[in-house]
């Protein structure tokens, strides 16, 4: 009997957890969603883009020194990277939602494609 | 430049539904659009697709985890194989010309429309009938499920087999998805669908989790190379979160069947145009 509880109690713990990740993705989607509106919104008013020909900022620089100055094309682009990061959160909150059903095994997983996709970022920014 | 603003947004909602239908990124619909229909390089192209493949599977995402069709541990195994194998196509794409890649792009469209075609005229399935023996590694990482059927209102489960057929798969999965900017749906459905033998809802939820972590390896490297144009992208993007809201809606309710008759003409208009324009390009 005590055992069918806990595992019950294991159950809702996983069901909260797989809850918890929904929120969490939810919000991050609705903030990049909410930021990329912004920033087109701003851009189709204006008819500006904030920068000069059909240039736009890329590196993490030239982006927050555009957000600063409430740069149109500045607004976009850290929306887009928003957008980016929400599948990298995802895999961050599944490691949780794994170490709370105590799934060893799959923690470890998980944590080799945050490391993967981590390696790939570094690999965007510098280049191989 | 309003009205190109809202084109790529109508683009971005027809993308978005037909692409969480079918548990497909957008980018088999975005990419053609971009470059054959408003003729922009297809390196904008594929920096906008990769975006509106992160949004497909983003906004779809939310919607499968409550049904509970998503399989998390299939979905997080299989990643293994897929970034690594967008991170190789994200690295060789700068390698191959662009032509090449317009021709590449056609022909995936024209196996993607084979392949539909071929399950249309093979023996009708049902996701309900199959009886799987899971193999050896399927039971170590125990990846077996189970999820509810809306449509036949019975509670399904299911096991895996043949994973290291399927992980390979995923591989070449992922480097397609690095080298042409498309979340590889197709592959990965027929990974765990038809080499797995994993029932095909679940799949293409899975597929679509996958998508989004797949296409975020190779996406960080097209936007700090500056393949991402911010008026391309974010439009599309928009368009896709609202159609694949209205997709997953739709999806409880429709037999895979219908779904492929729906897109396989599509399809092939697309991969011919592609080609035409990928070998009419080298002349």
């Amino acid at each position: 009997m005590t055992e069918n509880k806990q595992e019950l109690d294991l159950k809702d713990e996983i069901h909260n957890a797989e809850r918890l990740i929904g929120k969490v993705m939810q919000i991050g989607v609705f903030l990049a969603a909410g930021v990329m509106l912004i920033g087109v919104l701003m851009f189709l008013v204006s008819g500006h883009s904030g920068y000069s020909g059909t240039y736009h900022p890329y590196q993490f620089q030239t982006i927050l020194a555009g957000l600063a100055g409430l740069k149109p094309y500045a607004i976009i682009m850290t929306g887009l990277f928003l957008l980016i990061l929400t599948p990298v959160l995802r895999v961050v909150v599944s490691i949780y939602a794994f170490y709370v059903a105590r799934d060893r095994l799959y923690v470890w997983i998980t944590t080799i494609v945050l490391i993967i996709l981590l390696i790939a970022m570094v690999i965007g920014m510098y280049g191989i | 430049m309003l009205e190109t603003a809202l084109l790529l947004l109508l683009v971005g909602v027809f993308a978005g539904t037909a692409g969480s239908l079918l548990g497909i990124g957008g980018g088999m619909i975005v990419i053609p659009i971009i470059t054959v229909g408003m003729g922009l390089p297809i390196k904008y192209a594929i920096g906008a697709s990769v975006i509106a493949v992160i949004a497909t599977s983003s906004g779809a995402t939310i919607a499968y985890l409550r049904d509970e069709l998503l399989n998390l541990r299939v979905a997080m195994f299989l990643e293994i194989a897929t970034t690594v194998g967008a991170i190789t196509g994200a690295v060789l794409v700068g390698l191959i010309h662009a032509v090449w890649l317009e021709a590449l792009f056609g022909c995936f469209l024209l196996y993607s429309c084979y392949n539909m075609i071929k399950k249309l005229w093979g023996k009708k399935k049902l996701d309900t009938d199959q009886d799987v023996v899971p193999d050896h590694l399927s039971q170590r990482l125990r990846l077996g499920g189970s999820y509810y059927d809306k449509l036949t209102m019975k509670q399904v489960d299911y096991q895996v087999t043949n994973v290291p057929g399927g992980f390979a798969m995923m591989y070449g999965a992922g480097l397609a998805s690095g080298l042409l900017g498309i979340g590889s749906g197709v592959f990965k459905v027929i990974a765990m669908d038809t080499i797995m033998k994993m029932p095909l809802k679940p799949s293409s939820a899975t597929s679509n989790l996958m998508m989004g972590v797949t296409a975020a390896a190779s996406a960080t490297v097209y936007f700090f190379e500056g393949a991402i144009r911010p008026e391309i992208a974010a439009p599309i993007a928009l368009g896709i979160l609202i159609g694949a809201a209205i997709g997953t809606r739709i999806m409880q309710r429709i037999q895979p069947r219908i779904l492929r008759i729906i897109f396989v003409p599509i399809l092939f208009y697309m991969g011919i145009q592609m080609l035409i324009k990928g070998i009419g390009g080298t002349f």
